[in-house]
């Protein structure tokens, strides 16, 4: 069965607002979600950024005289909870997902656009909810990880709001990924086959799929995890006859998921950014494609390795940690192709290439560490230490963060049709590269010297490292004000960039900038080969 | 601004183009459902965890009594059955037999949630009294909660499957065809927790 689509149906787009006014409308259209899931999620991280400055200035000092204990261990949950489900989340998938996949996919919107704005217009209440539950009293101060007995004995009331507001992005993220998941599959242009499509398009169904199938155990624990606190029933209560492993297990079984389901989409956008500044094809496709699939099985079945303190049987950490180190070759795999990408390319260095190559370095570091914690002996001796959260900011900020500035600074000319100023955007990268190196290199010392993460106080031995972390911190915090400044001038009076700017050969880039409503004058134009950059060169030839 | 001016031109574009594409709504609610699925899965991981590893405290009452359950999975089945009817009359346009299965099958479901009560205010435990007892209000309130809803939507339908200003007919079919689905789904459901929880 087929449904044509109505051409009165679209002309009602006209009747929605105009200009900046559709930003904060119940827009249909999926550049304007887009774009409203990354300034939405930007300044969520703004708040992130603060709470996370507020953690170093308490840690520049070994005593809790900046906030007092319960308030340090507040603000590292709302941190936590605020970049990982309000900013990196929705920013990666929802943001680029939904501005880049329909015009990768040759489609004029997203399978389902009423969907799609709904699971937008969650996020906004949502986030607020979050931000309120800290004003509370008794906010929730069990981690991002709300581990039992912790979120069920300290005070409940923000614990509550917390675990709402955490279900309602989580159904916000499902109805995201059956979205995706239907545009790839089901609305590719005709004649553009699978094996064609840009390399974020495979990262994104990858993701979506993680979501489909974890997003919702998570959930179905929360709910567990609220009766416990509500209705006083003893699931996760080793009091009342509970087990609170079973709840590590559930949770982790999102959980981990959720580290490659804000990892893979930055895998994806990677592959769309190198190719163009270095004017080489993208090396090694299909070898990419299956490598996202692969880390998609593989990574469904690690979930146990945060658990090897928590009584795991030894057939269980034997399991688990071969699994774990087998993520390391489809991972591996494709830093030798964005590698072998570069060989020999025709490299223009520039603000985007700049973070993209910082992602690399900060990621195979972050890699390393991440195989090594595989390790079950490795892993229980820095367990719950610095070395774990130096390994896991060497992966989402490393990685994914430098990612999203990375597609700001190649993405920009297409949404505005404004040409970012590339003085501002390297020096934004290198305050940045430097800031973050020098914040979260030193914790993997602090770690193995066994300070514990999660704690406002520390051994004065630490001081100088902590500080000089702090120091990286502030440098960090400073960075957002070039790109702030560069973002305002630019919209304004920024060179204009003309259609494709990069002469990149992606969909995106052979419509106007900025594109119009429903994406191209006429028919979608196919694109067989989207990373057919050596054979362009050679026709001018 | 530019967006503006382009975008009225491919609106005018459009309209002499007349677009098809496949429908997917039906791809749409099997993703749905295989993520409602999952939510099931977590749900019954924990409870057979539960079983293997944590003794419940002397005296705890696990032993339930088999003759509702039976009755209602009896009573699901048949109505899986009843809704095929339904959309079978629907297809040839028969939209007054369809409304009547239809509302035969929200009266089976309306009936398994009035016995699920029945079995809740005579079972011999509390939700608080022991973990057997909260996992398996969990388990079987999750699944009550599914029903309500399909037995509401299963209503609309039939409601909408009037012969006069109906919008369900036999070229219409996706509302119904997208209920009879979750229904199925909800009934399969069932059958998996009554093995799991009852007879296991």
């Amino acid at each position: 069965m087929t449904i044509s689509i109505d051409p009165q149906k679209t002309n009602n787009e006209s009747l929605q607002p105009k200009g900046w006014l559709r930003y904060f409308s119940f827009s249909l259209d999926h550049k304007v979600i887009g774009i409203q899931y990354l300034v939405c999620g930007f300044l969520f991280y703004l708040i992130g950024g603060t709470l996370a400055s507020a953690i170093r200035i308490e840690l520049a000092s070994p005593m809790s005289d900046f906030m007092p204990r319960d308030v340090y261990n507040q603000v590292l949950t709302l941190h936590g909870t605020i970049m990982i489900f309000l900013w990196i989340v929705p920013v990666v998938n929802g943001a680029f997902g939904n501005y880049l996949i329909p015009f990768y996919v040759g489609a004029r919107d997203m399978a389902f656009p009423r969907l799609n704005a709904v699971a937008f217009w969650l996020i906004p209440p949502s986030g607020l909810m979050l931000v309120a539950s800290y004003f509370v009293e008794g906010a929730a101060q069990a981690g991002w990880t709300a581990y039992p007995p912790l979120s069920i004995t300290t005070p409940q009331s923000g614990q509550i709001i917390w675990i709402l507001s955490v279900l309602l992005l989580g159904g916000s993220s499902i109805f995201g990924g059956i979205n995706f998941i239907a545009t790839i599959i089901k609305l590719r242009r005709p004649g553009l086959k699978l094996m064609q499509l840009p390399m974020y398009c495979w990262a994104m169904l990858g993701t979506s799929l993680l979501v489909v199938l974890s997003t919702p155990v998570l959930a179905g624990t929360l709910i567990l995890l609220s009766f416990d606190i509500i209705a006083n029933t003893g699931f996760f209560n080793p009091v009342l006859g509970g087990n609170v492993v079973v709840y590590q297990h559930l949770f982790w079984f999102y959980s981990h998921p959720a580290v490659y389901i804000m990892v893979l989409p930055a895998f994806g956008l990677v592959s769309e950014i190198l190719p163009v500044h270095a004017r080489k094809p993208l090396f090694g496709y299909t070898t990419m494609v299956f490598s996202i699939m692969g880390i998609v099985v593989l990574g469904l079945v690690v979930w146990a390795h945060h658990m090897f303190t928590s009584g795991t049987p030894p057939w269980m950490r034997l399991f688990f940690t071969i699994a774990t180190a087998f993520i390391a070759v489809p991972t591996g795999i494709k830093f030798f192709n964005w590698v072998a990408t570069l060989w020999g390319g025709k490299i223009s260095i520039n603000s985007a290439m700049l973070f993209s190559c910082g992602f690399i370095i900060n990621f195979v570091f972050g890699g390393i560490t991440g195989v090594a914690l595989a390790q079950v002996p490795f892993d229980i001796h820095v367990h719950d230490t610095y070395f774990v959260v130096a390994h896991f900011h060497y992966i989402v900020y490393g990685g994914t963060v430098f990612i999203i500035f990375s597609s700001i600074y190649h993405w920009f000319p297409k949404v505005t049709g404004k040409m970012l100023n590339e003085k501002l955007g390297i020096l934004h990268f290198v305050i940045t590269f430097i800031g973050f190196n020098l914040c979260f290199a030193p914790q993997h010392w602090l770690g193995l010297n066994g300070m514990p993460r999660r704690v406002a106080e520390y051994d004065p031995q630490f001081q100088l490292v902590n500080q000089i972390s702090s120091l990286g911190a502030l440098l960090m915090a400073i960075s957002t004000i070039p790109f702030l400044i560069n973002v305002f001038l630019s919209v304004r009076n920024g060179k204009n960039a003309g259609d494709n700017p990069w002469n990149a050969l992606t969909p995106e880039w052979l419509t106007s900038s900025p594109p119009p409503v429903e994406n191209w004058e006429g028919e979608a134009p196919l694109v067989e080969e989207p990373y057919g950059y050596g054979k362009e060169i050679s026709e001018q030839k | 601004m530019t967006t503006l001016d382009s975008s009225k031109e491919i609106q005018k574009n459009n309209s002499e183009v007349n677009e098809t594409h496949e429908d997917f709504r039906m791809f749409g609610l099997i993703t749905f459902l295989i993520a409602d699925g999952m939510t099931f899965a977590g749900f019954f991981a924990a409870y057979l965890t539960y079983k293997a590893v944590n003794p419940l405290p002397d005296g705890a009452i696990y032993e339930l009594e088999l003759p509702i359950p039976t009755l209602n999975t009896i009573l699901l089945l048949v109505s899986s059955a009843t809704f095929h009817k339904a959309g079978k009359a629907l297809l040839k346009d028969k939209n007054s037999d369809s409304q009547k299965w239809l509302f035969f099958t929200a009266f089976l479901g309306i009936i398994f949630l009035i016995c699920q009560l029945f079995e809740y205010f005579h079972l011999p435990f509390g939700l608080t009294d022991n973990l057997f007892a909260s996992t398996f209000y969990a388990l079987t309130g999750f699944h009550g909660l599914h029903v309500t809803l399909g037995t509401l939507m299963i209503l609309i339908i039939a409601w909408q499957s009037r012969i006069n200003g109906g919008r369900l007919t036999s070229q219409n079919m996706f509302p119904l065809e997208a209920v009879e689905l979750y229904w199925h789904f909800v009934d399969g459901i069932w059958v998996v927790l009554f093995i799991i929880l009852y007879l296991l």
